[in-house]
């Protein structure tokens, strides 16, 4: 049985005068990995903040977990965990405290046991002892993501996880949330770049002008993509390339 | 301490004793106000008061905790900015919790400083013929402005858009000392200056704790100071307690 572990409809969400989220819907079945895929400024993060309790929308009926984003917020909050944009580590801390401190902020009744699994898992094993600040960008983005999985949240929100980072640590980066499909939790991700989301997702949706304009699998967008040109090398559409084509396919219909 | 409180204070001092540059910095330049107003202005200062390193005590410890709150400011910027902030709040944890730790820090490291710069004064000369019961009052209205003065730095560091926007608050802060008894007597200033530092905060607060640490006759001001201190507090925990319930949805 699939039961929808998102369910967003009719979500609005304007700043003064910058309608940034004019009428998006879209549902995430359970343990699914399921990539929103955007441009720079599209919304990605205001919709991740308002599915994750951090900002009210304007209208829309929301959902995480069959719980209403604005009315449950603490039930919401009891069945997710946040990734953000940028690494919410403490630099000062080591790798190992930071796991311990979240562990503990959950109540998890063994933390340090839990810290050192995690640890071990991330391969921040041989730098565990070391100042978090003092990380490569791509282990600060483990360790972040490590925090995000205690507690076995059942919803994860990633958002932008490998923007800045370089192409070894995104590899990495990759790695580590492919190992995270198949444990159960639900993934939504966030990304700027198809590759990203071909690797990761099960299910795309994309978000083009406050609206999501088309959602599928990967085999079932590609139907709707412009061909890879023929260069000196095969190139992949850009994404801007993908929105136009898309949205002149729907025209025609 | 295993409540989330307790946890997240332990993180913050973790953050202190890791760097204790802060806590030297905070004491380091009262310290050198210590010695340069005894040492180098002490002579030309008429004061009435038989040391002027216990005249000037009481306005130093001031400026320490003024200039001490600015860090708190700064770590709060730094939690919200650098996306900590996000995670808390997005985590099932109690978040009036997230704001007490760093107001919790900040008594404690302030009064470390303090601490410190108390025993300076004591290799200064510093003497005082207070009781226990005197020190605790002391203890009580400094504690009661550090209160204060903290949660007028949650303000800027929960709402700042930059590290110096974050602390740029406790500059007047720092100078309004200087504009009171803590230094000279307010009947050496002109009048309106004069009008201006009996009637604000500082002078009764340093005109108090005189009065305790130095058998001094009480008069009005440890009221007026302890109204001053608790109407600065209501009314910087009420907007911060605002904009933080604002910002966390
Ligand atoms: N807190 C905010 N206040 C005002 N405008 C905002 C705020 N957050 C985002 N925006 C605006 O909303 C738009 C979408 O931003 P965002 O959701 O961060 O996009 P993305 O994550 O896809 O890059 C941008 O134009 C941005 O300037
Ligand atoms: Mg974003």
């Amino acid at each position: 049985m699939k039961k929808i572990a998102i369910g967003v409809e009719g979500l609005k969400k304007s700043f003064k005068t910058n309608r940034v989220l004019v009428d998006v819907d879209f549902d995430v079945q359970n343990g699914e990995i399921f990539a929103l895929l955007g441009s720079n400024g599209s919304g990605k993060t205001t919709i991740v903040n308002i599915l994750s309790t951090l900002m009210k929308p304007d209208g829309g009926k929301i959902e995480v977990c069959s719980f209403d984003v604005l009315l449950q917020p603490d039930q919401v909050r009891q069945n997710i965990s946040l990734t953000g944009q940028f690494s919410a580590i403490d630099g000062i801390l080591t790798g190992r405290e930071n796991l311990i401190m979240i562990a503990k902020l959950r109540r998890i009744s063994n933390p340090a046991q839990t810290a050192d699994k995690l640890l071990a898992k991330f391969s921040l094993a041989d730098a565990a002892n070391r100042r978090a600040e003092k990380y490569s960008g791509g282990m600060k983005r483990r360790l972040d993501i490590a925090m995000s999985l205690i507690g076995s949240p059942a919803v994860i929100f990633l958002d932008e996880p490998t923007t800045g980072l370089d192409p070894e640590s995104r590899l990495e980066v990759w790695r580590t949330i492919k190992e995270l499909a198949g444990g159960g939790a639900t993934i939504l991700l966030t990304t700027q770049h198809l590759e990203e989301a071909e690797q990761l997702a099960d299910r795309i949706a994309i978000l083009h002008d406050g609206k999501i304009i088309t959602t599928g699998t990967l085999t079932e967008l590609k139907k709707m993509f412009p061909p890879a040109k023929v260069e000196f090398v095969e190139k992949q559409p850009t994404l801007e390339e993908i929105f136009l084509a898309i949205i002149r396919k729907k025209e025609e219909l | 301490m295993t409540s989330t409180t307790g946890v997240l204070l332990g993180r913050l001092m973790r953050n202190i004793t890791r760097s204790p540059d802060t806590i030297i910095t905070v004491a380091i330049t009262p310290i050198m106000m210590l010695l340069l107003f005894v040492y180098v202005f002490g002579g030309a200062i008429e004061t009435g008061s038989s040391s002027y390193v216990n005249y000037l005590l009481p306005g130093i410890l001031l400026i320490t905790i003024a200039s001490g709150v600015a860090y708190t400011s700064l770590r709060l910027f730094n939690d919200v900015k650098g996306g900590l902030m996000a995670r808390f709040l997005t985590m099932p944890i109690k978040r009036s919790a997230i704001l007490w730790a760093h107001v919790l820090t900040s008594l404690v490291s302030n009064s470390i400083a303090v601490a410190v710069v108390i025993l300076a004064a004591l290799l200064m000369g510093f003497r005082s013929n207070a009781g226990i019961l005197e020190w605790l009052a002391v203890a009580g209205i400094l504690g009661l402005f550090m209160l204060a003065v903290t949660w007028v730095a949650i303000i800027p560091g929960l709402t700042a858009s930059s590290m110096e926007g974050a602390t740029a608050y406790s500059y007047p802060l720092i100078f309004l000392p200087f504009v009171s008894s803590a230094f000279v007597p307010t009947e050496t200033m002109p009048t309106a200056v004069r009008i201006f530092a009996d009637n604000q905060p500082v002078t009764s607060i340093v005109n108090s704790i005189r009065v305790l640490l130095y058998d001094e006759t009480v008069g009005n001001d440890i009221w007026v100071a302890l109204a001053w201190c608790i109407a600065i507090m209501v009314f910087a925990y009420f907007i911060a307690v605002n904009v933080f319930k604002r910002q966390a949805r």
